[in-house]
């Protein structure tokens, strides 16, 4: 086990710069959540950081990490303070992963639950093959993001890039700023009481504090391309 | 050509199947999609013959020296290698394509002689976890039904690039599969026909890979062998960028390799066979001295224990075998003849495991088809079917002087064809010649 700071909340501190990261996410996943948070220095882009957690323990990450932070997390909440490099919190089954900064690509792939809210922007594929978690964004998502999503919501507070939610299923994207382009049988759809509803509790849950809801819109699937019909052929 | 009238001359490049299936295309404006795999005439392993003991080499006893079957994968990294009583696997099939009594069937084979079982597309369930001694579980772009719980009770886990009904797709489901409990293992909605992703959604290339394995292994704790699958495409190349990636084991699946559902352009079109990857593969390992440090299982038209053979002799460590374990399993039974000719096949050419009628109640989530597949009686034809090719292949071995099946080797090989020659390397029968090697 990594060194405990003294100090009142109890934080254990762990130091990438002298612990080693295999170490750092056995004691993080074996850690018992009654216990106080945790506080993780020096990622210095580390990889495969944080991930295969199991418990509802807080753990904050000061800096910069890479591939796959909180990847598959169930129940813990991570926090980087820093950027979070490609496939933040990918197939996160539940809990909370926060990045203070940007995110890389395909932040949220595959996410079964839980949420995942990116302060700055994240780039091309965010919640690619989602299946049912959060993501709120409050800056800009690159191009395919939400491609084939089968379920769970986006909210981004900017805009989004070329071919939003691209073949997708029954999942919701709401955007406040501009859409480049809706990717195939992607469509705006009707914002009624419900989704102001959900899209409130998002924001709500996010952080997004005196965000109305105004210019909001919503994205869904057509579902056109639901069956092979050889009719569909323009769409590909 | 009709038997009657030989005056009448059926054309090579027209045929009857050929113009079928221009008929069907027009009518129906969508491509063919079927299961199995290749079923043109290929270079197989049928193409190499054995050469037996001589006055050079001694044979063993075949009914009285011991010939060990037996093989470990996953030395390289994991702290928990798989270890098989034969070297034979059952390849990856998803319950969604199978039903979950053939699923239960091929672990309670495969468990039966001691071997392992692979999860498919759209996650694991408890049936199979359950009757699956050692379950590999298989990682695929789509992660459908991805589950950390699963990956942390599985024996190894299996990421799949591809496979060799198909280098270069994804998986496909067509909404006759997709009832209510496999919509709600994969997250999509009932009914619809699932086109899966082809390419993994967070990581591209092999140094991503590198990553990715080391995030599976963290989340593990470095006890499961990680192998990679890749359909027969460039082996050579796959396998060494595999081993730089970190991989325990590398699977390679020739394009006799089957599918439950897939474009049948695809099938018959892209990949190499399995007798031509095996050997580029094995170079591959050779090259980068990690032969039988990682270790190689060699999937794709594997029928009898002198395919295995033949295989290991080439280099493989173990095979995998999907379409012919099904066979056992009663696909293809002769006994459904007459239901197979109602929709429109027949015993033998049955292939439409996209359809979800299969007679046999293997390839279908009907729960009337289904209830006919019986998986203790099934898993135990699977199991004997496992030990004969397990017995062939140590005849072959003995007859070749071999203690053990795998130290089969090439010098015991020969073709019996240009082609084979060239693509196995090992020289055409009666001759000293490796075509592309000289001499």
């Amino acid at each position: 086990m990594t060194a405990v700071a003294p100090g009142p909340a109890n934080i254990t501190v762990m130091d990438l710069a002298r612990d080693d990261l295999s170490q750092v996410n056995q004691d993080l996943q074996k850690a018992d959540p009654r216990g106080g948070p945790f506080r993780v220095l020096n990622p210095r882009g580390a990889h495969a950081l944080a991930c295969g957690l199991t418990s509802g323990i807080d753990v904050e990450i000061e800096g910069h990490t890479g591939y796959y932070c909180a990847g598959m997390n169930q129940a813990a909440r991570v926090t980087v303070s820093g950027n979070a490099g490609v496939g933040v919190a990918e197939n996160m089954m539940s809990g909370e992963v926060w990045v203070k900064g940007d995110a890389s690509q395909s932040a949220g792939a595959t996410a079964h639950g839980g949420l995942l809210v990116v302060e700055g922007n994240t780039a091309a594929r965010c919640g690619i093959s989602l299946k049912g978690a959060d993501i709120v964004v409050k800056g800009d998502v690159g191009h395919m993001s939400m491609f084939l999503a089968q379920a769970g919501r986006l909210v981004v507070l900017g805009d989004a890039g070329d071919s939003l939610g691209d073949s997708i299923y029954e999942a919701r994207i709401y955007v406040r700023g501009k859409v480049a382009s809706l990717g195939a049988d992607c469509i705006e759809k009707e914002m009624r009481e419900e989704h102001r509803t959900e899209l409130r509790d998002l924001l709500e849950r996010a952080g997004c504090d005196g965000v109305g809801l105004d210019g909001f819109r919503r994205y869904g699937s057509a579902r056109q391309l639901y069956h092979f019909k050889a009719e569909n052929l323009d769409s590909y | 050509m009709t038997d009657d009238n030989w005056g009448l001359r059926e054309s090579y490049s027209f045929d009857r199947h050929t113009i079928h299936e221009i008929r069907r295309a027009a009518n129906t404006g969508l491509y063919r999609i079927r299961g199995w795999g290749a079923k043109r005439k290929l270079p197989t392993f049928d193409d190499l013959v054995f050469l037996g003991a001589s006055v050079s080499r001694y044979p063993l006893e075949g009914y009285r020296e011991a010939c060990d079957t037996g093989v470990t994968l996953g030395t390289r990294y994991a702290k928990k290698p798989i270890e098989l009583k034969i070297p034979i696997t059952i390849a990856g099939m998803s319950f969604g394509s199978l039903s979950a009594q053939a699923k239960e069937a091929l672990g309670r084979g495969a468990s039966e002689v001691g071997t392992s079982t692979t999860t498919g597309d759209g996650g694991m369930t408890q049936e199979e976890r359950g009757h699956s001694t050692q379950l590999v579980y298989q990682y695929l772009p789509s992660r459908y039904g991805m589950n950390p719980n699963d990956l942390r009770q599985a024996d190894a886990i299996e990421i799949v690039v591809g496979q060799g009904a198909k280098p270069g797709g994804g998986g496909m489901l067509l909404g006759q599969k997709i009832t209510e409990r496999v919509a709600e293992m994969r997250t999509l909605p009932e009914g619809i026909d699932q086109r899966s992703a082809c390419r993994h959604p967070d990581w591209t290339g092999p140094d991503d890979l590198t990553i990715k394995i080391r995030e599976l292994r963290e989340i593990t704790n470095w006890e499961k062998p990680i192998y990679i699958k890749c359909g027969a495409a460039r082996p050579y190349y796959d396998t060494m960028l595999a081993v730089k990636a970190g991989a325990d084991v590398v699977v390679i699946d020739g394009m006799q390799g089957g599918t439950a559902a897939t474009q049948d352009c695809f099938i018959e079109h892209v990949g190499i066979p399995t007798l031509a990857a095996v050997r580029e593969a094995v170079r591959a390992l050779k090259e980068i001295d990690m032969h039988r440090k990682v270790q190689l299982v060699v999937g794709g038209g594997i029928r009898s224990g002198a395919d295995v053979a033949k295989a290991l002799a080439m280099g493989a460590d173990a095979v995998s075998i999907g379409t012919a374990a099904l066979i056992a399993l009663g696909d293809n039974d002769p006994h459904y003849e007459d239901e197979y000719r109602k929709i429109g096949s027949s015993a033998g050419c049955y292939e439409d495991f996209q359809a979800g009628n299969d007679p046999a109640g293997i390839t279908t989530q009907d729960p009337e088809l289904s209830k006919r597949l019986d998986p203790v009686k099934a898993g135990h034809r699977l199991a004997n079917y496992l030990r004969v090719l397990t017995l062939e292949v140590q005849t072959l071995a003995r007859a070749n002087g071999k203690s053990d099946v795998h130290n089969l080797e090439p010098e015991d090989l020969a073709a019996l064809t240009v082609e084979a020659a060239a693509m196995a390397g090992v020289p055409l029968a009666g001759t000293s010649w490796i075509p592309g090697q000289g001499v």
